[in-house]
């Protein structure tokens, strides 16, 4: 994992209001003096508050926030793949291209996205909407292929409902998140092969007693004409 | 097929209520209380007794970890930490558990702090599950109103705190001294063991590390009994597991089964069959990118649980089942893999640093068949040479893919260096 930090931010940075308080709230998880537990959750809040991306002047706010060496927080930003080191637009599609979606036709997803977005993975597209990547597995799998945008999954995709979601997204809409084909989850498509004899309540549902059929309208029926 | 009184997720599509009241309803949080008050001792008997092993893809004996803890808790707290950095791939069964099974990941949580001594759990959730952690939190925070958790917990007189925190993307971190290092904030590098966690885990504290499965099965097998769980499955592979199937089949899935299901009734019964029928099979990977992959001669036949496939060389793993039909270019398809792994490889040890992306550039070549047939032995030479040679076992999940697509499938790596050959002889003509 390499990450080079290119980009010129801002001077400074400080967290807003709302976020101290979030701060606060993530370092008292963690025992007195172990508040460098925090430095993940930490970098989280500075990159969603400032676009998307960890500037300089965000790590070092946080190292400070959290009497830690600034060398550490670069340590742990240039390691995990979450923490963009460098503008991204205002929506990332990640798109995961790793065997189980592959099998099931990711090549289309980001053949899809390519030609939606018009840029290549790492590309952001001209008017700042749309940064486009490539990531490993993120563990939805029998929902594959998939891809993640922003904090939302879209699942079992296909070219068509690729090219969807990101329109829908482009025009400013909101697409709904989740399998893309009807499913609700991870079940089977078609509806779960397991747990159907059971009731809300985890017991075998009641035996269902059939009522007899409605009687027959007394008389004959009147004869077609 | 297990029966549907016999399962433990009986929400893991989430189609009932997934809060707190739906919880219980299931039964979720009934009695908890009770269990706490026959003890540590007892809880971890019983754990042992139900066989139930890890279900994060190593299989120990999760009572056994449990016992390793110290009996007195001395100056030095006691911690859980839970395991949900899911991220081999594969595998998507935690998933299920954060959103539509949150509840008994929590009860679970109690229980087995309890039984070790911990008045703390932090749950590690990979970062991309934002909302799965969402959904964690908004049931931690349900159980925290309703008394179950918290100070006094559950009335048992056990102050009880569960914490969830999120990481921010890295394979690494679900090997248990990673998760460790990342939880206390720095890179997720593994740590040299022993010391093993039990005696200096997190902030150098007795720590077990569970993953989330294994912790949200606990309560319902201290509920029902030890007995009940051993019954079900096989001996030394009891109870029952929850599967991701995905890949070439009709009907890709998440199901809890019988340990010890055969692969073939397992992908028939759920998954609506292999794409184009059983024939059609041509290999299967049955637990997670870091088992080798079997071909379908041996899925004919093999049953899931871990002591079947090891006896066929693969393992269980995660019970994540990718299952390959004959359009796959199954060389294609392992070196994906070594992609993946050179990826995710920290860096911290050579054997992995160097050979992981070694081992994914001999393997994009031999996709192309551009290589020699010396060349697959001396590829089978470096998985060896990295494998077992590394701090954690991200270097063995490197190797093990490769070594069973040369063990099961060298011929077929042969024929793509030879048609690659004959194309080049040709084009020189």
């Amino acid at each position: 994992m390499s990450k080079v930090h290119t980009a010129e931010g801002p001077a400074t940075f400080a967290f807003s209001d709302e976020n101290r308080k979030a701060a606060e709230a993530i370092i008292a998880k963690y025992p007195q003096g172990r508040q460098a537990s925090a430095v993940i959750p930490l970098l989280d809040l500075a990159q969603r508050q400032h676009a998307g991306w960890l500037p300089r002047a965000a790590m070092d706010y946080v190292a400070e926030y959290l009497s830690m060496p600034p060398i550490r927080v670069y340590e742990v930003a240039t390691f995990y793949t979450m923490f963009n080191l460098n503008p991204v637009g205002r929506h990332h599609v990640q798109v995961c291209t790793n065997l189980p979606c592959w099998l099931r036709g990711s090549d289309a997803v980001v053949a899809a996205c390519r030609d939606v977005l018009g840029v290549d993975f790492g590309g952001t597209t001209v008017d700042g909407k749309f940064t486009l990547s490539e990531v490993e597995c993120l563990g939805a799998c029998v929902n594959a292929p998939m891809m993640q945008i922003d904090d939302d999954f879209y699942e079992d995709l296909d070219a068509a409902t690729t090219r969807a979601v990101l329109n829908t997204l482009a025009k400013g809409g909101q697409p709904k998140p989740g399998p893309q084909n009807g499913r609700k989850g991870c079940e089977p498509k078609g509806g779960p092969t397991t747990l159907t004899t059971l009731g809300p309540d985890g017991n075998a549902k009641a035996k269902h007693v059939p009522s007899p059929p409605p009687a027959p309208p007394a008389g004959n029926p009147p004869a077609k004409t | 097929m297990l029966k549907d009184q016999d399962r433990i997720f009986t929400n893991i599509y989430g189609l009932q209520d997934v809060g707190i009241q739906g919880a219980r309803l299931r039964g979720d949080w009934d009695g908890s209380k009770d269990i706490l008050a026959k003890g540590r001792e007892w809880i971890v008997g019983q754990m042992k007794e139900s066989g139930l092993r890890g279900r994060g893809g190593a299989g120990f004996s999760a009572g056994m970890k449990w016992s390793f803890m110290p009996k007195e808790i001395g100056v030095r707290p006691h911690y859980l930490v839970i395991n949900a950095d899911e991220g081999e791939p594969g595998t998507c069964k935690d998933r299920e558990i954060l959103r539509n099974e949150p509840h008994k990941l929590i009860e679970g949580a109690l229980i087995a702090s309890f039984a070790i001594g911990a008045k703390a759990a932090y749950c590690y959730v990979r970062g991309e599950f934002h909302r799965e952690a969402d959904a964690l939190e908004r049931a931690a925070q349900e159980a925290y109103a309703a008394g179950l958790i918290g100070k006094n917990a559950c009335g048992s007189g056990w102050d009880f705190d569960f914490y969830v925190h999120r990481g921010a993307g890295a394979y690494i971190c679900g090997e248990e001294s990673a998760l460790i290092e990342s939880l206390e904030g720095r890179k997720g590098q593994p740590r040299l063991k022993p010391p093993f966690p039990a005696n200096v885990g997190l902030y150098g504290c007795p720590t077990t590390v569970n993953n989330v499965e294994t912790i949200a099965v606990a309560p319902t097998i201290i509920r029902r009994g030890p007995a009940w769980f051993a019954g079900l499955g096989r001996p030394n592979n009891t109870g029952t597991k929850l599967f991701n199937i995905s890949g070439h089949v009709e009907r890709p899935c998440t199901v809890e089964e019988e340990m010890g299901i055969p692969l073939k009734e397992l992908i028939e019964k759920h998954a609506g069959g292999v794409r184009g029928g059983w024939d059609n099979l041509l290999a299967i990977i049955p637990g997670g990118a870091s088992v080798p992959v079997i071909p379908k001669s041996i899925c004919d036949t093999v049953r899931m649980d871990f002591d079947s496939l090891r006896e066929v060389k693969s393992g269980l793993g995660t019970a994540a089942v990718m299952v390959m039909d004959k359009s796959t270019d199954l060389i294609r398809a392992i070196a994906r893999l070594s992609r993946f792994y050179m990826h995710e490889s920290c860096g911290q040890c050579t054997p992995c640093r160097e050979g992981t992306g070694w081992m994914a550039r001999v393997m994009a070549r031999m996709a192309k068949g551009d290589a020699t047939v010396e060349e697959i032995d001396l590829l089978e030479e470096v998985t060896r040479q990295v494998e077992g040679h590394t701090i954690c076992a991200l270097g063995d999940a490197a190797a093990w893919p490769i070594q069973g697509l040369i063990r099961h499938f060298r011929p077929v790596i042969e024929d793509r260096i030879a048609a690659a050959a004959a194309a080049k002889a040709e084009r020189a003509a």
